[in-house]
């Protein structure tokens, strides 16, 4: 076995060991914030080694570039596609874990436009009259 | 162990039972975005199942399928994720 072989079996092992893992984590974790936060990082982990692995056992360019072009796709849709499906899991009041400690949104999305209000928290708006 | 026989016997049976775990919460997730997180997930489990079968077989073609997997996968998602924040109930 050369070292590019080895160096492929370990990069094939490590990238199904992380996907293995994320998949125990969307089996055992207790809310969808928490299953999200498992899943995403580490099966889009897994796969940038697989594809590494195929890229450096097939050892020709163009594979090469389209390993590391999946790579780069999937790095930059996965963040997005995660952060819309909790966003909207958000809006639809998905219920948190019950051992949550804060929750730093609570109140900060518009209802109507999905809107996220910015800055500091725990600046309650001043009661009493509006002026004019 | 040859590399193709590492991909077949230890690599992709693993990832299946990834898949079957994924398939679980998918079943029971109590509500929809679980899961379409569930989904995503059998969708990127299915890209490194691609990945060993590629290396399995020899057949370096299987990739194309992989980036077109990854782009579906991507809209999907965007999708599902806008379809949930419209739909009033449930």
């Amino acid at each position: 076995m050369t070292l590019i072989q080895g160096l492929t079996a370990l990069l094939l092992l490590t990238g199904a060991f992380f996907m293995l893992m994320g998949a125990v984590g969307i089996v055992r974790m207790p809310d969808l914030f928490m299953r999200m936060s498992a899943t995403t990082k580490s099966a889009t982990l897994g796969v940038s080694f697989m594809m590494l692995a195929v890229a450096l056992h097939f050892n020709d360019l163009a594979i090469g570039a389209r390993a590391l072009a999946t790579i780069l796709f999937v790095f930059l849709t996965a963040p997005i596609a995660a952060h819309m499906i909790a966003r909207a899991g958000y809006l639809r009041g998905v219920s948190l874990w019950q051992g949550t400690i804060s929750d730093e949104l609570q109140g900060r999305y518009d209802e109507e436009t999905g809107e996220l209000e910015s800055g500091t928290p725990a600046m309650a708006p001043p009661q009493g009259e509006p002026e004019d | 162990m040859t590399l193709p026989d590492l991909a077949l016997y230890l690599v992709l049976p693993l990832l299946g039972i990834a898949l079957l775990l994924a398939l679980w919460r998918l079943l029971r997730g109590p509500r929809t975005p679980d899961r379409v997180v569930a989904l995503d997930l059998m969708v990127t489990l299915g890209l490194g199942t691609i990945a060993g079968y590629a290396i399995a077989t020899d057949q370096a073609a299987l990739l194309d399928v992989a980036l077109v997997l990854a782009l579906i996968s991507f809209l999907g998602t965007t999708a599902f994720a806008y379809y949930l924040q419209r739909r009033p109930e449930a």
